[in-house]
C-alpha cells in the first residue's frame, strides 16, 4: 500500500477513535436524560438527535461549512476564543463527525438504560447507594451491550463518513484526507487498482465489525433484558 | 366518466403528445468550471431549436469513469483536452466530433474586496491561513494553480495552507464562503461582462501556466441523436461564443 493511502487509513481510524471517545461522553448523558426523563422536551430532543439518521450528509456538510466559516455563528465564536476557523482542520472533522454519528450512540444507550428499568436504582436508593453510586455501579454495568453496540456503530460509522468529510474537509493530506475521500480521489484519478484495494478493505473492515457485533451481542440493536 | 378523471385523462393525453411531438432531449455532461455559459447558452439553445438540454454539472475525471461505465450522456463538455482525446481512442465519441470549445483562464480571488492585489504578491508575502484550489490530480485547473505556484516560487511557502476542493465549484465555495481567504478559480466563476464581479482578484497571465483547452465531444450515445449534433454545432456559433468570451473565457 502507498503511504499516502497509509496516512488516510491511519487519519480514519484516528478520528474514529477519538469521535468514539467523545461520543461516549456526550452521548451517555443525553441517553440517559432521554430514558429516564417524563418532560415535555423529550420528542424535539430525540428528533434532534436522530436527524442525521435521515439528513443528506450534505446538508449536514453545508451547514456546518456556513456555520463554523468566518461569517457563522460557530465561527466566530471560535475565533474570538483565539482557536481559528474549524473547516479544513482535524479539530473540525471530529465536530462535524460527532453530530453525524451521535445517534448511532445515543439509541443503543438509551434503549439499555429504558430496559433496565427503574426498579433496581430504587433498590440501591433504598440501600443507601447515591443516585451517581447507582448510576455507576448498577446502570453502567447492566447497559454494557448497549455501551458496546452503541460504540461500535460510532465507530464504524464515523469510518464510513463521506459527504460531510467531502464539505469541510479539503482534502489535506494527514488532516482531513480520509479513506473514504481517497478512494473517491482514486476512482477520479482512474487509479482504480489503489481504489479496489482501499474499497476492498472498507468492505472487509465493515463485515467483519458487524459480524463481531452480531457474534458477540446476539441482541444488539434490539433492547437487552 | 367524473369530471376529474376526465381533467386527467385530458392531461395524460396531453403529455403524451408533447412527448411525441416534442423535439429531442440531449443529456449533456458539463465540465464545473463552465456551469454560468453551459446555462445561458443551454437556454438560447432551447429557445432557438426547441430542442430540449438536460444539464449535468461535475468534475472531468468523474464523468469519465460514469462515461466508460455506460453513462446515458450524449455529449460532453471537458475541462481539459486530454479526456475527450481518450474517451476518442476508446471508440467512445463519436468519429471527429472533437473540438475545442473554449480555452480557460486561472484566477487568484478572494471574496474580500482589496485582499488580493493585481499582482498575486500575497501568495508570496500574505498571512493567509488557507488557499484553495481544485484536485490537481483530477481537474486541470487545480493541476494549472500549482503551475502557477511553482512558477512564482511560492508553492513550498503555501504548500501547507492548500485546501482541495473535489472540483473547481467546490474550490470556488471555499472561497466564497470565506473559509479559505483566497483560492485559485476560474476566471468564468467569478466573471461577467467585461469585469470580475465581485471581491478582488489576479488574473493569472496566460504564460503562467499551460493553456487549459477544453474541448467537447459528441458521445457514442448521442450518435444518432439529431439533437446532441446540434447542441455541438450551435457551442461553434457565433451567438454560443459571444456567451463564452462575456465570461472571460478565450477562444
Amino acid at each position: 500500500m502507498d503511504p499516502a493511502d497509509l496516512a488516510a487509513v491511519w487519519l480514519t481510524l484516528k478520528l474514529a477513535s477519538v469521535v468514539t471517545f467523545l461520543l461516549l461522553l456526550v452521548g451517555t448523558p443525553i441517553a440517559w436524560w432521554l430514558a429516564r426523563t417524563r418532560s415535555r422536551q423529550k420528542g424535539a430532543i430525540s428528533a434532534i438527535v436522530s436527524l442525521p439518521l435521515i439528513l443528506p450528509p450534505t446538508v449536514l456538510g453545508f451547514y456546518l461549512l456556513v456555520a463554523m466559516g468566518p461569517k457563522g455563528p460557530v465561527g466566530q465564536m471560535t475565533e474570538a476564543l483565539g482557536l481559528g476557523l474549524l473547516p479544513f482542520t482535524f479539530p473540525g472533522l471530529v465536530i462535524a463527525s460527532v453530530f453525524y454519528s451521535l445517534p448511532f450512540m445515543v439509541q443503543p444507550v438509551q434503549n439499555a438504560f429504558e430496559a433496565i428499568g427503574a426498579r433496581p436504582l430504587e433498590v440501591a436508593a433504598t440501600l443507601r447507594a447515591s443516585p451517581w453510586d447507582a448510576f455507576w455501579s448498577i446502570a453502567v454495568p447492566l447497559a454494557r451491550p448497549g455501551f458496546l453496540s452503541g460504540a461500535v456503530m460510532s465507530f464504524a460509522h464515523t469510518v464510513g463518513e463521506f459527504g460531510v468529510v467531502l464539505m469541510i474537509g479539503g482534502n489535506i493530506p494527514d488532516k482531513t484526507r480520509v479513506v473514504s475521500v481517497q478512494i473517491f480521489d482514486h476512482v477520479e484519478a482512474l487509479e482504480y487498482t489503489q481504489a479496489h484495494g482501499l474499497a476492498g478493505g472498507m468492505l472487509a473492515f465493515s463485515f467483519v465489525v458487524l459480524l463481531t457485533l452480531y457474534t458477540l451481542t446476539p441482541r444488539a440493536g434490539s433492547a437487552p433484558k | 366518466m367524473s369530471r376529474s378523471a376526465r381533467t386527467l385523462s385530458l392531461l395524460l393525453a396531453g403529455l403524451l403528445l408533447s412527448l411525441s411531438v416534442a423535439a429531442e432531449t440531449v443529456q449533456v455532461a458539463v465540465a464545473a468550471n463552465f456551469t454560468a455559459p453551459m446555462q445561458q447558452i443551454a437556454a438560447d439553445f432551447e429557445k432557438d431549436t426547441g430542442h430540449k438540454v438536460v444539464l449535468s454539472f461535475g468534475a472531468t475525471g468523474k464523468f469519465y469513469a460514469q462515461i466508460t461505465n455506460g453513462a446515458p450522456f450524449e455529449v460532453f463538455l471537458s475541462a481539459d483536452d486530454e479526456t475527450p482525446a481518450k474517451l476518442e481512442k476508446e471508440l467512445l465519441i463519436a468519429p471527429h466530433s472533437r473540438f475545442t470549445y473554449a480555452i480557460g483562464k486561472l484566477v487568484l480571488w478572494s471574496a474580500q474586496d482589496g485582499y488580493v492585489d493585481v499582482k498575486g504578491e500575497i501568495l508570496k508575502t500574505g498571512e493567509f491561513k488557507h488557499l484553495s484550489l481544485a484536485n490537481p490530480k483530477t481537474a486541470p485547473y487545480g493541476a494549472a494553480a500549482i503551475e502557477v505556484l511553482k512558477k512564482i516560487g511560492a508553492f513550498e511557502r503555501v504548500e501547507p495552507r492548500i485546501v482541495q476542493g473535489e472540483n473547481i465549484a467546490q474550490a470556488h465555495q471555499f472561497a466564497a464562503t470565506g473559509n479559505a481567504e483566497l483560492g485559485f478559480v476560474a476566471l468564468s466563476q467569478v466573471y461577467k461582462d467585461g469585469k470580475v464581479t465581485s471581491g478582488s482578484a489576479w488574473v493569472v497571465p496566460t504564460s503562467f501556466y499551460t493553456p487549459i483547452r477544453q474541448d467537447a465531444a459528441v458521445l457514442a450515445k448521442g450518435l444518432h441523436n439529431p439533437a446532441a449534433k446540434a447542441l455541438a454545432d450551435y457551442l461553434k456559433s457565433d451567438k454560443a461564443r459571444a456567451v463564452i468570451k462575456s465570461y472571460g473565457y478565450e477562444l
